[in-house]
């Protein structure tokens, strides 16, 4: 029997232990219910937690006895990992996080495109930001004008707005 | 009988009306997109139209959801032929055949027998939620929460430990949509469960970031690590024409196929794999001789035919304990119940009583869009081709745009945004290592109903746990969960024991 690849098989299995874990402790401190009731807010969530903490020993006894993934196709024929496109597309979203706060939708998400084109490998940066500006933009008009969705206008929205000659939300 | 036919000219003498044609045409149009796109599928722009339940009433709303739901199935099918990548689990088979025809030049007949087995497959399915849908609820009408909470049992059952790879990965995934469930405050009691006293968790985590995190983060995030700059082919469609032949050939897969497709997906067993692989083996089968040798080689039309029309009845037949039951069975449909609920109707066998309109004129919608769509996939299949051509960069760039406006539009909080990537990692590591992504949204959305309905038999009962176990429906239903569970297992091991 072939030990490789159980390591990482150990590493899910024992996530989805702390998991359990994390999810018992967060049971036992759900405040006793002043509220006569046949069944208390704790009973499911005990078993939910303890469920997951006994199929996280599951997959941890199954990892141990070599493990799940290395037998699956897509595993062993997949390409090495890609560190430049995971570190580039991980940029984005955070690029988007700490940006969407203070500079609103459009900026944020067109950051984020681009560095998402980049990871996808677009090399033609000048051209992926057009498009991502014209994409957000178009994006939120969409979702607040014609879903109803509330999302605050920021700087970019401000400026279109103030350019359509209406008020800036 | 006379219920359905009653109910059926209702139905289409409100979806026939301007605006309701025009939520199923945008539906339709939508839904092929998406479906033809690799990387999206129904669930995700379902959960990333949500807000709309805010400003368009019930009917136009599901009649759009409907829509985009079928349209991806069709669209599905254009991208496993012609790109040799299924968008969705229940087009792997049809990518068998479908590619290799393609490879030889028949992308053509091969598109044209895929729309027009959806066609076919669709038409029988909804007829059967037609007829069918009103004896279930008729059955339903008698269950009480105790019976309710074995179906659901049931279900959890199913969606997680009967389908994919392995029943405790299945579970896993099943357990941890129902602790995402779990967060925020209980309804009955008051009390706030799982929140890590994180304040903006009190209100629960939302289904639509969850289902965003899973099927867009998760999944552009698995892309990104396995990437490599090799673009996949696209193929030509050439002329969509069908000859006689395969015609003749085709005929005999679309019916079988339909009929074996729709009963999988009516019971809990759900899902769309199943079917779509029974269909295969069937053709090949069933094959006359001088053709068996195309399977597996230049394509054989049966092995398109078969496969896509189990494919479309048995994603017809999830709309019935959908509808009837308010058990969804498929990622989509659960993202479709948490519609219902932000309408404040609750799906289930009240639903064909209390909104009889609105579930009648659904079902005539649908076979509305049927034809809408084998008339979109035809002649337009040229249309969907080019949409394959996006480039792979701007393509999940554009995804991510709008999974961040889906998430961040629910209350403009960086903390849902944080809740998203974190969520869309373990999405990642999910992929990665096989753990199926429906049965977290599944249980997201039908454990809470499971608890309350458990909270309600064991009221009734008074507090007796035996419940569950002396009513005698009740009963059986857990015993076909329990068989549905072990049964499997029990028979590898007296097989190879």
């Amino acid at each position: 029997m072939t030990r490789r690849g159980a390591g990482p098989d150990l590493a899910v299995g024992g996530f989805v232990l702390l998991l359990g874990a994390l999810a018992l402790w967060q049971t036992s401190v759900i405040p006793a219910s002043p509220i006569y009731a046949q069944v208390g807010p704790k009973a499911v969530p005990y078993v939910v937690s303890a469920g997951l903490f006994a199929l996280g020993a599951g997959l941890m006894a199954t990892a141990l006895r070599g493990g799940w993934s290395h037998a699956l196709d897509e595993v062993r024929e997949a390409p090495p990992t890609n560190w430049r496109s995971l570190g580039l597309l991980l940029a984005g979203l955070a690029a988007n996080l700490v940006l969407i706060g203070p500079l609103g939708f459009s900026i944020a998400a067109s950051a984020q495109f681009v560095l998402v084109a980049a990871a996808f490998g677009s090399r033609r940066l000048l051209r992926d930001l057009v498009l991502a500006l014209v994409l957000t933009l178009l994006v939120w008009f969409l979702f607040v004008e014609l879903l109803g969705v509330n999302i605050g206008a920021g700087i970019l929205e401000g400026l279109v707005l103030r350019a359509l000659g209406q008020e800036v939300i | 009988m006379m219920d359905s036919i009653a109910g059926l000219q209702l139905g289409f003498a409100n979806a026939l009306t301007l605006g309701n044609l025009g939520w199923a045409l945008l539906g339709c149009f939508l839904g092929t997109a998406i479906g033809v796109l690799p990387g999206i599928g129904p669930a995700l722009t379902i959960a990333l139209l949500l807000p709309i339940t805010f400003k368009v009433e019930a009917t136009g709303a599901f009649i759009l959801f409907c829509g985009v739901f079928y349209g991806a199935m069709y669209g599905g099918s254009t991208t496993s032929i012609l790109l040799n990548t299924p968008g969705e689990s229940g087009s792997i088979i049809t990518a068998l055949e479908g590619a290799k025809m393609a490879r030889n030049g028949r992308a053509g007949p091969a598109l044209a027998t895929a729309a027009i087995g959806s066609f076919i497959a669709g038409t029988i399915g909804t007829l059967g939620i037609s007829f069918l849908g009103p004896v279930v609820v008729d059955l339903a009408l008698r269950l009480g929460p105790a019976e309710y909470f074995s179906l659901m049992v049931l279900c959890f059952v199913t969606v997680s430990a009967v389908l994919g790879g392995s029943a405790l990965r299945g579970l896993t995934s099943l357990f941890f949509g129902l602790l995402l469930g779990l967060v925020g405050i209980d309804l009955q009691t008051g009390q706030p469960r799982m929140t890590l006293g994180v304040p903006e968790l009190l209100d629960g985590v939302n289904v639509v970031l969850v289902a965003v995190a899973l099927f867009a983060v998760g999944e552009t995030l698995y892309m990104a690590w396995r990437h490599t700059n090799e673009a996949p082919q696209v193929r030509q469609v050439g002329s969509i024409m069908m000859s006689r032949e395969d015609w003749r050939r085709s005929i005999g897969p679309w019916f079988r196929g339909s009929l074996l497709g729709f009963p999988f997906g009516v019971m809990p067993a759900g899902g769309t794999e199943m079917p779509t692989m029974l269909s295969y083996y069937a053709e090949r089968k069933l094959v006359k001789p001088e053709h068996a040798k195309e399977f597996g080689t230049t394509g054989a039309i049966e092995g398109v035919a078969g496969p896509e029309a189990a494919n479309n009845a048995a994603a017809a037949g999830i709309l019935v304990p959908m509808l009837t039951l308010g058990l969804p069975t498929s990622a989509t449909a659960a993202i479709m119940l948490s519609a219902f609920q932000s309408y404040g109707i609750n799906p289930g066998p009240l639903l064909f009583e209390q909104q009889g309109v609105l579930v009648w004129t659904l079902i005539a919608s649908l076979y509305i869009a049927n034809i809408m769509l084998v008339v979109l996939n035809l002649p337009l299949v040229g249309l969907w081709a080019r949409i394959l051509k996006v480039p792979q960069p701007q393509l999940y760039a554009g995804i991510l745009v709008f999974a961040t406006i889906g998430t961040y539009g629910i209350s403009n909080s960086v903390t849902d945004l944080v809740l998203l990537y974190v969520i869309g990692i373990i999405g990642m590591f999910m992929r990665r290592f096989d753990f199926p992504t429906a049965p977290v949204v599944i249980g997201m959305i039908l454990g809470p109903m499971a608890e309350q309905a458990m909270r309600q038999a064991l009221t009734i009962s008074e507090g007796d746990w035996t419940t569950f176990a002396t009513r005698p429906v009740s009963l059986v239903i857990l015993l076909l969960a329990a068989t549905a569970l072990v049964g499997p297992r029990l028979y590898r091991a007296i097989r190879s024991g």
